[in-house]
């Protein structure tokens, strides 16, 4: 840490020009981030002619809105819930599971690369995996005699998106939960044994309670992650899933739902909503330093 | 029993990674039947649209980087310096583009910037090629930042300015030839992050009717066969390629700290 400089004794007498040397941050994230932000938020609230109002938001509750709100969350919900568990316990069977220190390494490498591996990309692996003509389909298919989709599974669907968005949800989850279990001290374990705790007395009312803000803030980022999603979605359904990034993303193309002020408000419905996933992240966060340094 | 059942979930996790990856591979080499051949590849780097999108996402990535090292390493500095009661708001600040997905953002650029407002940058190519770029420097921002803030904290910035200082440096000087050597490594390693980024972006291009590299691959996996798998194959690489660059850049690092 260093220390703030002194300011020199003359510095009072001057005309404050510190402030000068971060105007041109101030600048660029005023404009380019606050205003066009604002822009939604405030058009989210007004009528054609400029006036407020509140029809836009009300607007949102249309059978069409809502559904493509309702699948957009049991989507974020679903994959970020697999991706904090899968997670977990990947992270849990290389910190403490007694495998080989090597192994760590190039795992969590792995983990930077492929939760930077999202977007269009990322749907074209999966097509080429669990597509109609994709290297597993048609091994089950020609090996076993299973026909997926005539079991009902299929790429351009809530499961086969849920298991897409895996890819980039599991690697975050172990890029943020490793630390947590490095933090896990090893008295507490031999603690608890010498009061006679058996180890899943220890999960359950030592090591789980401590992690639990940290599962929990990270199973929020997911959710915002997933939630905000736009490119592996629309390159791998084109617009056949009606998810809230779909409809956003036809709406400003082309104005899809004949209000442009319909689409301020569907866009700060994504705001509220990741949003408020990550206020749940940070608070939750901050309570879980407390535990782990 | 501990150890088996660790190892047989990595291997089931390994298998999900690295299933998807080898069944991408494989359909990139089998544009021609029954061998396995570079076709598909062959045919990408014919495609003068596959030459002109790579090269325009290669120079963005590129202004992005000048802009965002010229943007975050004075302010950073400035604020670790003079302002370090600023340091947790500005630091939050610049996770914000973590919170707000980039469709909203641009959906707010395309509203705020077009031809009939103060500032019309999306009336010229050359604007829209601009709002573009400062787009992509919004969301790499929280990675520039991060990465620069933490080289900054591995050094004693008020000793060194004031040294620099009494030798009668200017502030240029100071940034240019004190600091930046000092946090060259945290730079390199949120440029290659930020070079990821806009090579594989999807979304602002893509709105702000850009030819990158992202949309390119969007219509090609619309309308062709076997050239996206290439695509994307390309893609990982790159993305392999600047997340390994970053390991060798921090190595690197460690061995001359070691050194001293």
């Amino acid at each position: 840490m260093t220390a703030p400089t002194e300011a020199r004794p003359s510095a009072g007498r001057r005309l404050p020009l510190t402030w000068l040397g971060i105007l041109p941050f101030a600048l660029f994230v005023g404009l380019f981030l606050f205003a066009p932000t604002l822009k939604i938020v405030i058009g989210a609230f007004q009528s054609q002619d400029g006036s407020f109002t509140l029809d836009n938001i009300f607007g949102l509750f249309t059978p069409s809105i809502l559904s493509s709100y309702w699948i957009s969350i049991k989507i974020s919900f679903a994959s970020a819930l697999l991706g904090c568990l899968v997670g977990f316990l990947m992270a849990a069977a290389v910190v403490l599971g007694g495998l080989p220190g090597w192994i760590r390494s190039p795992l969590l490498t792995f983990s930077g690369v492929a939760s930077n591996f999202a977007g269009v990309p990322l749907a074209f692996a999966f097509l080429a995996t669990l597509g109609p003509l994709g290297l597993i389909t048609v091994w089950l298919r020609t090996e076993f005699g299973i026909n997926l989709r005539a079991l009902g599974f299929n790429i351009l669907s809530f499961w086969g998106l849920t298991i897409t968005y895996l890819f980039f949800q599991i690697p975050l989850m172990i890029l943020i939960i490793t630390p947590a279990l490095d933090g896990l001290k090893r008295e507490w374990r031999e603690a608890a044994s010498v009061l006679g705790a058996t180890g899943v007395q220890y999960w359950r009312m030592v090591a789980l309670p401590i992690l639990f803000p940290s599962i929990l803030g990270t199973f929020a980022l997911l959710f915002a992650n997933a939630f905000g999603a736009v490119a592996t979605a629309i390159a791998l359904t084109g617009s056949s899933l009606n998810i809230v990034p779909i409809m956003l993303f036809a709406q400003i193309r082309g104005d899809v739902l004949g209000n442009p002020n319909l689409g301020y408000a569907m866009a700060f419905g994504m705001i509220l909503v990741t949003g408020i996933a990550n206020v749940i992240y940070i608070v939750l966060r901050m309570r879980s330093e407390r535990w782990l340094k | 029993m501990k150890r088996f059942l660790a190892a047989l979930i990595l291997l089931l996790g390994i298998t999900y990674f690295v299933l998807p990856l080898i069944g991408m591979a494989e359909f990139s080499l089998s544009m021609r039947r029954g061998v396995y051949s570079l076709d598909a590849y062959r045919k990408v780097i014919a495609d003068p649209q596959f030459r002109q999108t790579f090269g325009y996402s290669v120079v963005m990535a590129l202004l992005t980087i000048v802009f965002g090292v010229l943007l975050v390493v004075p302010t950073a500095f400035w604020v670790r310096l003079r302002m370090p009661h600023l340091r947790p708001y500005v630091e939050f600040i610049t996770l914000l583009p973590l919170v707000i997905p980039a469709i909203v953002v641009v959906f707010g650029y395309i509203r705020l910037y077009n031809t009939s407002s103060w500032l019309p940058l999306t009336g010229s190519t050359f604007g829209t090629n601009l709002l573009l770029m400062l787009g992509y420097a919004t969301l790499s921002l929280p990675y520039m930042y991060r990465a620069v803030d933490t080289g900054l904290r591995t050094i004693d910035v008020a000793t060194l300015t004031e040294a620099a200082q009494s030798l009668g440096a200017g502030w240029i000087t100071i940034l240019a030839r004190v600091i930046m050597p000092n946090v060259l490594v945290a730079v390199l390693s949120g440029a290659f992050v930020t070079f990821a980024i806009v090579m594989g972006e999807f979304t602002m291009a893509a709105l702000l009717n850009r030819p990158a590299f992202g949309p390119y691959l969007q219509l090609m996996g619309a309308n062709k066969a076997y050239e996206p798998f290439a695509l994307a194959v390309i893609a990982f690489i790159i993305t392999w390629a600047c997340m390994g660059l970053i390991q060798l850049v921090t190595r690197f690092s460690k061995h001359t700290k070691a050194a001293r």
